[in-house]
């Protein structure tokens, strides 16, 4: 979907971006992961040309991004921001539909397009459509903001810590939802973040940078069990290294199969650590797992959670 | 609901006291009279007070109207990457335009130009610069960085984000701008009638070289109305562009 080929790029003599490559296939969720100034958010805004490279080339579905004019290349890619953005003076449909109108399609089209997204992200159309970004609370702009960039159902969708400005408790939500758009669309999403649970919770895939360069990449998983150097084990965190693993791995594989016990099953795909808490919760160390259907499928006992 | 909202505002009763002394100054004849017995004619009678108006109208809409293309054309070059440079320039001639006393464009614009209209325009003009230009330099930087950057990211054309977000997001800084120097350039006009053209200032110049006070007051209300009343008109004009955020 997008190859970055030693893509380099300079401002006076600080190396910002230092010939970083990286492949992300279609439907991946790329987290590109790293503190302030190692380069993250101007690699995303590469892809979209708002910073043109130095060297290197950038290709999106095989095709040169320097070789389709800046305009016609954004409109095809999604673009969030932590600023968020809304235009003031336009309504959230007007909001919503600013690429889709770029690219004149009929307003039918268009009015049935906002509809569709606000349900998506479960903002009611009748009472969202004609309100003003100032009327609506911060997790509900970044929703019409993220709503915005899918509008015109792009390829690509570049997200520059979104939901870096919004409080936890909105943020939770968001990130719920943004994984649940994810697996509905399938859409292929790069996602900037200094955040190591964000990005734990949202990634398919992980690049972890420092200084420019990529130094570690992987399944989110891969890089708690194997950091790549010191700087990767450093930033992944050694305390709480264990709650976080928890957090990621999910207990269909440390299920006991046809066992039953007692209680609101969960789901096969949550976590150790969701399993964690409910048992501390109920006072149990037995809950019943459930598949996607409802049927129960087995149990997870405490002692199978440190196996 | 809403001709009570129009009654109500002051707008509609400074626009009819401004058109009546306009049109029927002679009604104050008694008035006049009694406040001053010895002085006759007590009304201007050497050109109508509509004539005045419309002449100074115009000198005003022609040298605001061309102020606020140049003042804000140029806000727009400065707040551009391209023209970042020139800003502290245009800044500063702008200035120069703004101390330089009204008075004295004239003396030095009549014995380029003539007498009349054309030097009075080109005082307005400079006086009007300054405000113009600050006005919208404000606004345009103050347009919210990241809905300009959202705009960019989308795809949004240098043309279509100028008047997409950036424009209409200034237009009530700018238009703030149009109404202070729109203001001060009626009152400003009036110093014109020096050098012959037809202002309201007319019989206020007349009064003081001929000492008919009364000449002074006429066109001193009337002065004082037609400002006013336009600033009114402007308010309604910015509460109306102002986005819904308020």
């Amino acid at each position: 979907m997008i190859e970055i080929d030693q893509v380099s790029k300079s401002y006076g003599d600080r190396r910002i971006v230092d010939r970083l490559s990286l492949t992300v296939g279609a439907g991946e969720l790329c987290v590109l992961l790293g503190s302030s100034g190692c380069g993250k958010s101007t690699t995303l805004r590469m892809i979209n040309r708002l910073i043109p490279t130095d060297e290197g080339s950038i290709r999106l579905g095989g095709e040169d991004v320097a070789s389709v004019s800046p305009e016609a290349l954004r409109r095809r890619i999604g673009y969030a921001i932590q600023s968020i953005g809304l235009f003031p003076h336009w309504t959230v449909e007007d909001n919503i539909s600013t690429v889709p109108r770029l690219l004149k399609w009929p307003e039918a089209r268009v009015r049935d397009r906002v509809g569709e997204l606000l349900e998506l992200f479960r903002l009611d159309p009748r009472s969202y459509s004609g309100k003003y970004p100032h009327q609506l609370s911060g997790g509900e702009q970044q929703r019409v903001g993220v709503a915005r960039a899918l509008a015109a159902d792009p390829e690509l969708l570049l997200m520059d810590e979104p939901f870096a400005a919004i409080d936890p408790i909105t943020r939770d939500a968001l990130q719920a939802e943004l994984a649940r758009i994810h697996q509905t669309t399938g859409k292929t999403i790069v996602f900037v973040t200094h955040d190591i649970d964000e990005a734990l919770r949202l990634a398919t895939m992980i690049a972890i940078m420092d200084r420019g360069q990529i130094v570690q990449l992987g399944a989110p998983l891969d890089i708690l069990e194997h950091p790549a150097n010191d700087f990767v084990r450093a930033f992944v965190g050694r305390q709480g290294l264990g709650l976080k693993l928890w957090s990621v791995r999910k207990i269909a594989d440390r299920l006991q199969p046809g066992e039953t016990a007692e209680g609101e099953p969960l789901p096969l795909d949550a976590s150790l650590g969701d399993a964690l808490s409910a048992m501390t919760a109920r006072h149990t160390d037995r809950i019943p797992v459930c598949d996607a259907e409802g049927h129960k499928v087995g149990v997870i006992a405490l002692a199978d959670l440190s196996r | 609901m809403r001709a009570r909202g129009l009654l109500g505002s002051p707008i509609l009763w400074v626009g009819l006291l401004f058109a009546a002394l306009l049109l029927r100054m002679e009604a104050l004849q008694p008035l006049l009279h009694r406040a001053f017995p010895d002085i006759e004619p007590l009304i201007y009678n050497r050109d109508s007070f509509l004539a005045l108006f419309l002449s100074q109208l115009t000198l005003v809409a022609v040298a605001s109207l061309a102020a606020s293309l140049v003042g804000v054309a140029l806000a727009v070059f400065v707040t551009r990457p391209a023209g970042r440079d020139f800003r502290p320039m245009i800044n500063a001639l702008a200035s120069v335009g703004q101390t330089f006393p009204p008075a004295a464009v004239l003396a030095i614009a009549v014995p380029m130009v003539g007498f009349g209209a054309r030097p009075t325009v080109i005082a307005l003009f400079l006086y009007s610069l300054l405000p113009i230009i600050e006005n919208a330099v404000t606004g345009l930087e103050g347009v919210p960085h990241g809905a300009r950057e959202a705009a960019e990211g989308m795809g949004l054309s240098a043309w279509q984000k100028f008047y997409q977000v950036d424009l209409p997001l200034a237009a009530p800084v700018i238009l703030s701008g149009i109404r202070v120097s729109v203001t001060i350039a009626i009152g400003t006009a009036t110093i014109g009638s020096t050098v012959g053209a037809l202002t309201l200032g007319t019989p206020i110049f007349n009064g003081l070289v001929a000492n008919k006070l009364p000449f002074v007051l006429e066109g001193a209300v009337l002065v004082g109305l037609f400002a006013i009343f336009t600033d009114m008109l402007f308010a309604r004009l910015e509460r109306w562009l102002r986005p819904p955020a308020g």
